[in-house]
């Protein structure tokens, strides 16, 4: 088996307002494996991602490439870990293009050249180089979603981590985005409820509804029970099926 | 949308647009002390200043015409406020007229004043314009914050040139979404809704801030915001900085 490089272990996460979003999580993600995360709307997978560095923080414990979250190991959990947040105007808060994809690298303390070259080839990677001098605002939003995911390559990130990472992208665009992720080589944790993105994307697949995990297992296995799809609110392939 | 609006001429091919922002934000500043530092009777050296802000117009080839609609924008806050001055300040009484009981004199010190500030601030306009239109909105932040300019200041610019469109697009398509469902209805009633329309646009900022400080916090913000230095300076940027400083001085010096 290959080295865990998430450790969840009973993670419970309730809201200042109240709302319980997660409760007794227990998951473990493996170097190199795509998991997806599928569940409908408000099951608490976006509340889940967020914890995966450090953003919320209740009870519960999570182990990150082996390093508990605190406060001293953040940096080095940011770092490692690039979340990429579903609206691409949260994920571009900087004015242009370069500024953008180079803030990460730049916080990471490298050098100036090394900045220059981190934001070169991961705006390469997801083939937007040209627009590297672009003004954000002025960007398609299949565009915006291709420099988000460029923000965190550009910190060479051990784990990906993507929230919704095909919605409201046309067919092109979302086909476009899906080889993009298939040729990354690096751990990824996708939450959707994009079926088909998953079965393309992803060999194991966790299922949340109301906050709790109610089935892990093989993307096949899991996409093709009608039954468990249905009742939690989603919805089989009909390319699958 | 009018994306542009900013940066419509900040990609033209002229000496003045290739200039280091740094540069052209310190000589434009320098000109803009040396026009308010003038005594308001010479008028031959604001004639000169105004040659010079002319001569540097046409090198940036940005169209002249632009140049005063943009400072139509501007000048009606300079009138409003030295419009009084003529009949409040009081000295040798240059004419007077009286409507009914009100009596109004002009006094030649006031006409002074007035001309003074209208001439210093239509000057200091038109520096501006040509800095903030020859340089991208982002370079020019940059090179604020590169000459030390307090950083908040410089961020919080920096993030309404990014989100003052997503907002006012946000506006919009909530106007789209109750046009689409006005069917008749008072004034009164549509005015209530615009209040709402405000206030849940108000939340939204609020919350988008939100997302957009976590985003920040995933991509290792710890406070400060850095950018790359990718500024140079060459010699034609020191070229032009002596040369105007040298132009500054000979018009003070001929202007008396």
């Amino acid at each position: 088996m290959a080295k865990k490089v998430i450790e969840i272990k009973n993670l419970n996460y309730t809201y200042p307002d109240g709302t319980e979003a997660l409760k007794s999580i227990n998951l473990d993600i493996f170097a190199g494996e795509s998991l997806g995360i599928i569940g409908p709307n408000g099951a608490g997978k976006s509340t889940l991602l967020l914890h995966l560095n450090g953003i919320l923080k209740d009870k519960g414990q999570i182990k990150i490439l082996d390093l508990e979250i605190s406060e001293q190991n953040l940096p080095l959990i940011r770092s490692k870990v690039g979340l990429v947040f579903q609206d691409p105007d949260n994920q571009l808060f900087m004015p242009t293009v370069f500024d953008d994809v180079s803030f990460g690298p730049i916080n990471m303390g490298l050098a100036k050249q090394e900045v220059i070259s981190c934001v070169q080839s991961a705006l390469k990677e997801v083939d937007m180089l040209e627009s590297i001098k672009r003004t954000s605002h002025h960007l398609s939003f299949g565009e915006k979603k291709r420099i988000s995911l460029a923000t965190v390559l550009s910190m060479h990130p051990e784990i990906l981590v993507l929230d919704e990472p095909s919605s409201n992208l046309d067919p092109k665009h979302r086909r476009q985005f899906i080889n993009l992720l298939k040729k990354l080589n690096i751990t990824k944790i996708i939450a959707t409820h994009d079926l088909d993105l998953i079965a393309e994307t992803c060999l194991r697949v966790a299922l949340l509804d109301k906050g709790k995990i109610v089935a892990v297992g093989d993307t096949i296995d899991i996409l093709m029970n009608k039954n468990l799809l249905e009742t939690h609110s989603l919805e089989m392939s009909s390319v699958l099926s | 949308m009018r994306h542009s609006y900013l940066d419509e001429y900040s990609q033209i091919n002229s000496l003045i647009h290739h200039l280091d922002p740094r540069i052209k934000i310190i000589i434009f500043v320098v000109f803009i002390l040396f026009v308010i530092f003038t005594s308001p009777t010479s008028f031959k050296a604001f004639a000169l200043y105004g040659l010079l802000i002319t001569i540097l117009v046409l090198l940036s080839k940005i169209p002249l015409q632009f140049f005063l609609r943009r400072s139509l924008n501007i000048i009606p806050f300079v009138l409003l406020i030295s419009f009084f001055i003529p009949f409040i300040k009081e000295g040798k009484v240059a004419g007077g007229y009286s409507f009914g009981t009100l009596k109004l004199t002009v006094t030649y010190d006031g006409l002074m004043i007035f001309w003074n500030i209208l001439i210093k601030a239509y000057l200091s306009i038109l520096c501006m314009i040509l800095v903030m239109v020859s340089t991208g909105f982002t370079d020019f932040l940059k090179a604020l914050e590169k000459i030390k300019f307090p950083q908040l200041i410089t961020m919080i610019l920096s993030f309404m040139y990014r989100y003052i469109f997503v907002v006012e697009d946000e506006l919009m398509k909530m106007q789209q979404a109750k046009e689409a469902r006005s069917v008749g209805g008072s004034r009164w009633f549509h005015a209530k809704a615009l209040a709402n329309m405000l206030g849940v646009l108000f939340i939204r900022t609020y919350e988008r801030a939100e997302a957009v400080y976590l985003a920040m916090c995933c991509r290792g913000f710890n406070g400060e915001i850095q950018t790359i230095n990718d500024f140079q300076l060459g010699k034609k940027d020191w070229a032009f900085f002596f040369v105007m400083l040298a132009v500054l001085f000979g018009i003070r010096w001929a202007g008396g």
